[in-house]
């Protein structure tokens, strides 16, 4: 137990047996009573009618709380954050250099190709002279970015068809159908198609990949809410004549933020991943422009040179950070947002 | 990081699928069920093959040629006729399910011109069906046991595979796959010395591969397989089992295993035919000559043909793979059936 849990139960059950000691107060006047007087209606007092039961349980207070117990996962948090926070200062940082520059030796005015990290490139530089470190940083940027917008679209609009498809009967088949053809038609082609049809660079990448990437999304939701729309509770919101969109907004949807929250964590590696795929495959951001797949496909073409790995391990190494980071905290956050955990 | 695994459930999908259909729809036998089935999916793969056709001819015109700049327009009109790209999309959508109908997967364009289709596939598919294979079981006596191990270390006081279990579960999870099968490839040549590039002859360049495909489906086994046996050993009945006496050992393998097997069991047909598809990332690495990278050139050099033959042939095993995943689910699982009602839905 930490303090913090310590404090809200201890607050929980002080409240609760004051909330007792009235019950009890109001038995004891009655105690004293003439037998005859304890069987006459008592008078209608609404402001009893109104009393209940009192918790000072807050959701997000006991999500936020589940969380900071968990040591592993702050920790991820705060180099999520550093990292994150540092991508946006470093170009601010004096003495940075652009992504996009090439580098020439200021003496011979020949182009500074492959340079070893030293005290002046940190990263070193790659093999046409540009500075590894800019590079890596403004790649984490971009490819933050993708995954960030790609994350958004489908946490918003896979959650919509999800739960359409989950609760609204008369559209399961239709879904379910739309669902069995657009997976089977290949991912590969429709982002080549896109390729083709607009101009490489970051917003053809985030339109590709948030064209095939909500599918999977839906068809979760869909299962999720499958699994509680029958559930007691909302049958007897049902019966009770709740509207359909009220159920969906008030009784599934708060149901279903933690496993949200978690696809959304774990979208972003996954659309880095897929950027990292797009370039492989030869249709990603055009090379000049710094990305995290383009400085993995970079370093994969000199890996066999003991001596340049650097190329490939610099980046690799943020990728790796930013990624497993992300994973530890969307699923320590989801289960912290799970009601079924705030009880310790 | 306790349960970092207990809520990634992206799939914990197909068994309520199951459930949804057999509660929509009461069939009165298991062949009913299945043909219905198998009907319902020639249907969805006529619809498939439409939207591929259609998306294909989207295609710019300059790739059917290797120098279009040099040609005449009346050169290209002839190609393209003679291509079949001229005529409207229901005459073309037409022909090509007649052609089907024959068992005719058509001539490659320009993969291998004039090569027959079936035959390109039927080249390639051996290598990359042996080497998935063999990855796959490896994969299941691997992660079978470590998914077991690990759920059994969370009633232990260190809890020491279930530690080195979700390290591992995170890490292989969290890096995009192609990052890792690069360095798998960069360190594992270099320290057990075994060339880079995969020989059919010799074995040893077999290692790196089968390992790198295997990695995944290990990690998604052992996670799988946990987190239906920590959620099967919180259930009553194996509580009345302990208290009643039954030993530890039966307990584990005799009731937890057996019932948290059987979802994991869905996914086998379908792991097993889709090894077929080969690894666009690990046969490129160590250029295999498989059927991993043949979707993607088929559908960068423009070859119609293939990317149909290719489309069509996937769409088939995730169809088979699925409907086979299901038998052997209410096989395993005798309270699955495909004909009774299930629950008050």
């Amino acid at each position: 137990m930490n303090s913090f849990a310590d404090l809200g139960s201890s607050k929980l059950e002080s409240s609760l047996n004051d909330e007792l000691k009235k019950h009890v107060s109001a038995y004891d006047k009655c105690k004293d009573l003439p037998e005859d007087e304890l069987f006459t209606p008592a008078e209608f007092d609404s402001s009893e009618a109104e009393m209940g039961g009192y918790s000072n349980y807050s959701y997000w207070k006991a999500t936020l709380r589940a969380f900071l117990h968990n040591k592993t996962a702050v920790f991820f948090l705060t180099v999520i954050v550093i990292v994150l926070a540092f991508t946006f200062i470093q170009p601010l940082l004096p003495n940075q250099r652009s992504a996009k520059t090439i580098y020439n030796d200021p003496e011979t005015g020949i182009q500074i190709v492959n340079r070893q990290p030293d005290s002046e490139f940190w990263f070193g530089t790659n093999s046409i002279g540009q500075d590894l470190w800019a590079r890596t940083w403004a790649g984490t940027r971009t490819s933050l970015g993708i995954g960030f917008a790609v994350a958004c679209w489908e946490a918003l609009f896979g959650t919509v068809i999800g739960l359409l498809w989950g609760y609204v009967r008369k559209l399961d088949t239709f879904f379910t159908e739309f669902y069995n053809i657009f997976d089977n038609v290949p991912q590969t082609l429709v982002l080549i198609l896109i390729s083709y049809i607009m101009k490489p660079g970051v917003n053809t990448i985030i339109f590709a990949l948030c064209l095939t990437g909500w599918l999977g999304m839906a068809r979760f939701i869909r299962n999720q809410v499958v699994i509680i729309r029958d559930r007691d509770y909302n049958l007897a919101s049902r019966c009770l004549g709740t509207s359909t969109g009220r159920i969906i907004t008030k009784n599934l949807l708060p149901y279903l933020v933690s496993v949200i929250t978690l696809r959304m964590a774990l979208a972003i590696p996954e659309a880095i991943g897929n950027e990292v795929f797009v370039t492989y495959i030869g249709i990603g951001l055009p090379t000049d422009m710094a990305s995290l797949g383009n400085l993995v496909q970079a370093g994969r073409l000199v890996m066999s040179q003991p001596e340049l790995r650097y190329q490939l391990l610099f980046p690799t190494a943020v990728l790796a950070v930013i990624t497993i980071s992300l994973y530890i905290v969307g699923n320590s956050f989801a289960d912290a947002a799970d009601p079924k955990n705030h009880v310790d | 990081m306790r349960a970092v695994i207990e809520k990634c459930n992206n799939s914990s999908k197909r068994l309520t699928e199951i459930r949804s259909i057999n509660c929509s729809k009461g069939q009165d036998t298991v062949t009913k069920y299945i043909s219905k089935r198998i009907l319902h999916s020639l249907i969805t793969l006529c619809i498939v093959i439409v939207i591929v056709l259609a998306l294909l001819r989207q295609m710019p015109i300059e790739g059917y040629f290797n120098n279009f700049d040099k040609m005449s327009q009346t050169q290209i009109n002839v190609t393209l006729k003679q291509l079949g790209l001229k005529d409207p999309l229901p005459v073309q959508v037409g022909r090509y399910f007649v052609q089907l109908l024959h068992g005719d997967f058509g001539t490659s364009i320009k993969y291998r011109a004039g090569y027959s289709n079936a035959k390109i596939i039927a080249q390639k598919a051996p290598l990359s069906i042996e080497i998935g294979l063999i990855s796959l079981a490896i994969a299941l006596i691997l992660g079978l046991p470590l998914g077991a191990a690990m759920a059994r270390s969370t009633r232990s006081k260190f809890k020491i595979w279930d530690r080195f279990g979700t390290v591992l579960i995170v890490i292989v999870q969290a890096i995009p796959s192609a990052v890792y099968y690069l360095l798998i490839q960069l360190y594992g040549s270099e320290w057990f010395g075994v060339s880079m590039l995969f020989s059919r002859s010799n074995y040893a360049t077999w290692i790196l591969p089968i390992f790198s495909l295997s990695l995944g489906n290990i990690v998604y086994y052992a996670m799988w397989l946990r987190r239906f046996m920590v959620d099967e050993a919180n259930k009553d009945y194996i509580k009345l089992a302990c208290a009643k006496g039954v030993s530890q050992k039966k307990i584990w393998n005799r009731h937890v295993f057996r019932n948290a097997i059987v979802p994991l069991v869905q996914y086998i047909p379908n792991s097993i035919l889709f090894t077929l598809m080969g690894s666009l990332y690990v046969e490129s690495l160590y250029s295999i000559p498989g059927m991993g990278g043949l979707l993607v050139q088929a559908i960068k050099i423009q070859d119609n043909t293939l990317v149909e033959a290719l489309v069509v042939l996937y769409s088939m095993i995730s169809v088979v793979g699925l409907l086979l995943g299901d038998i052997l689910m209410a096989i395993f699982d005798p309270r699955i059936s495909f004909t009774g009602k299930e629950g008050a839905r």
